[in-house]
């Protein structure tokens, strides 16, 4: 049995237990945290190491034989993922240690983050569809702990409809996996592959969408997406940091799996597509119309799923490439600049545009890591954004899918001038005269405390050294790609290893 | 009968979804869980016919799959503890606010009404610049 393809599975789970066990000692549970998670993105890289070259390995718990047994399946596009996310995962963590009102207030933080950890792991790694909707529940469980963990009206009023509509999601997720079982009498997702081109190519399309609303809706797309901008303010900056960066990215995963491995057909998919610009264009409006910091960004995570599932529906190796990559600079990008947007809150108390201003005069160096996330997100060269949305049009013009291409060119126009918007707000003009301040916060920190700024910093370094090895992540990008496209190695390495 | 199993589950998921779609939170669970009753029983059903014999032991003629019973466990319990952890928060949202309504996006509603407030603005914007010049500044 192939041992790193576990741990980042078992390792968060164990941790989790051991910290709920050390009770309010803080000390511990931090360094545990902190430990396990570098225990995860070190398993992840041994994973991305073996899985590099296109190659799948796929472990059986209790050594029972696939479909039979429980399938966990590592190939490069899961390992690229888990990597990021595990980097993620452990940069978001020192932050909200760092932060002043996360970790030690709340004493159930660190085991519920740990078990999302877990959760997020699992859900990358599983090959078997009951077991994505167990991985699931577990990672939306955490995150509803995390969403309200500070009980103020807020956060239960926002948390409520994000559960409601989670759980709802959830339910639907089970009542497709059962009309899948009764149409084929498996749920282990290699298995299927096989099994579902045997049924009415009917039955096969109904699957095929029920399947995509369920994940449509974790990952937000047109137009099951209005939860999102609504759940994702309120919660604390980390927790939401993390939210964005990664569990509608798994909502995309999921997709992108489900649809190439279980659904896809070998041509560029219209639904997708025409799903793929109706939520890059209703996104990016509603990002427009906003004026708080955290809700703009919220209404972009919406605009960029677009992109993602743009790259999916041209369903070549170059689309699918570049969608991949731009899940992993996405994940990069809308975490930094959630860290930043709540650096932003530490410092002045509020995230709303209205109050904010002249920011840059206060501490330049925040504006400096604030605007190189966001002109990457736009996709102003050179960014990781840039090369990414490159990517993705080149694929476009390449099969003639002019019309998503325009659009999607459009949509970038717009986001920088949201952006440019926060930066007129917030960080240009004149200094509020009332700055909603706490008293001896601001004076004793130019920036923010230290750990929150340093993991800040880190990952927009990340941003830049993403630009810098672009062509070695896109090849990355491009192996994991052709096995997406060509299923035929994820079967083999699932049935006949 | 398998075609009454049918119609209940029809009824569980309709009754769910109407019960979702009320503004009183306590109907909202309530939906939930007639909806998840529902997605359980089709699990069940997945499992073949009605009145077979179970998995264990040494029975005659065919035997009902066991998988989907498992699934159906495991959703049940899933299922249970978030209603569970969803009936506490309720129960917290009514010891804050006393009320048993979902809200409305408050920042929605008042993105909405800046818009609409513009718009009524630029209704007085005058036809031409010489009703300009007798405004103050």
């Amino acid at each position: 049995m192939n041992v790193p393809a576990a741990l980042p599975i078992v390792l968060p789970l164990a941790g989790a237990a051991i910290s709920m066990a050390l009770g309010r000692w803080h000390a511990a549970r931090r360094v545990l945290g902190v430990a396990v998670l570098v225990g995860t993105l070190a398993a992840s890289v041994v994973l991305l190491a073996q899985v590099s070259d296109g190659s799948i390995v796929a472990v059986t718990l209790g050594a029972w034989q696939a479909p039979i047994g429980i399938t966990l399946v590592v190939d490069t596009f899961a390992a690229f993922m888990m990597c990021v996310s595990a980097l993620m995962l452990l940069a978001v963590l020192v932050y909200a240690i760092g932060s002043p009102k996360t970790d030690d207030t709340y004493s159930f933080f660190h085991p519920v983050y740990l078990i999302l950890a877990a959760g997020v792991s699992a859900s990358f790694l599983t090959g078997d569809l009951f077991n994505l909707f167990v991985a699931f529940e577990i990672t939306l469980t955490a995150s509803y702990v995390l969403i309200t963990f500070g009980g103020s009206r807020l956060q239960v009023r926002h948390g409520m409809s994000y559960v409601v509509i989670n759980l709802m999601a959830s339910t639907l997720f089970i009542t497709a996996v059962g009309l899948m079982y009764a149409a084929t009498g498996t749920v282990n997702m290699a298995d299927l592959a096989g099994k579902l081109t045997e049924i009415d190519p009917a039955l096969r399309a109904g699957l095929g969408v029920l399947f995509l609303i369920v994940f449509g809706i974790k990952a937000a797309i047109f137009p099951l997406f209005f939860w999102l901008p609504d759940a994702y303010p309120a919660a604390a900056a980390p927790v939401t940091a993390i939210f964005a960066g990664l569990l509608t990215k798994i909502g995309v995963y999921t997709i992108i799996r489900t649809q190439t491995l279980l659904f896809g057909d070998g041509g560029p998919s219209t639904l997708l597509l025409v799903v793929a610009g109706l939520t890059m264009v209703v996104g990016i409006f509603g990002a427009i119309a906003q004026d708080d910091i955290k809700r703009i960004l919220s209404f972009h995570i919406v605009s960029q799923i677009g992109y993602m599932i743009f790259g999916l529906g041209l369903f070549t190796v170059a689309g699918l490439a570049a969608t991949v990559l731009f899940v992993v600079h996405q994940i990069l990008i809308k975490t930094t600049l959630f860290l930043v947007g709540g650096l932003i809150e530490e410092k002045t108390g509020t995230a709303a545009l209205r109050k904010l201003g002249g920011m840059i005069h206060a501490s330049p160096i925040l504006a400096a890591l604030f605007l190189i996330p966001a002109l990457s997100l736009a996709g102003i060269p050179p960014s990781s954004g840039f090369v990414a949305k490159l990517a993705l049009v080149q694929a476009g013009l390449e099969i003639g899918q002019n019309l998503i291409v325009a659009l999607s060119l459009a949509v970038s126009i717009l986001t920088l001038f949201s952006m440019i918007k926060i930066w007129a707000g917030a960080f240009w003009g004149e200094p509020n005269e009332n700055p909603p301040i706490p008293e001896g916060l601001a004076a004793d920190h130019p920036i923010g405390p230290v750990l929150m700024v340093a993991p800040t910093t880190l990952l927009v370094v990340a941003g830049l050294a993403f630009v810098v090895a672009a062509a070695p992540l896109y090849e990355l990008s491009e192996i994991a790609a052709a096995n997406l496209v060509d299923t035929s190695t994820y079967v083999r390495a699932v049935m006949a290893p | 009968m398998i075609i009454i199993l049918a119609i209940t589950v029809a009824v569980l998921y309709g009754v769910g979804a109407f019960l979702m779609l009320q503004r009183n939170l306590s109907r909202i669970v309530i939906g939930l869980a007639f909806f998840g009753h529902g997605a359980n029983l089709l699990l069940l059903m997945a499992g073949g016919r009605a009145g077979r014999a179970p998995f264990v032991g040494e029975g005659v003629g065919p035997t009902s799959d066991p998988l989907p019973q498992a699934l159906a466990l495991t959703a049940v319990v899933i299922t249970f503890g978030v209603s569970a952890y969803l009936l506490t928060l309720a129960y917290r949202s009514w010891l804050l606010i006393h009320t048993d309504e979902v809200e409305d996006d408050v920042e929605d509603r008042r993105i909405a009404e800046m818009a609409a407030a513009r718009t009524a603005r630029e209704d007085e914007v005058p036809e031409s610049t010489e009703d300009l010049e007798d405004r103050p500044t």
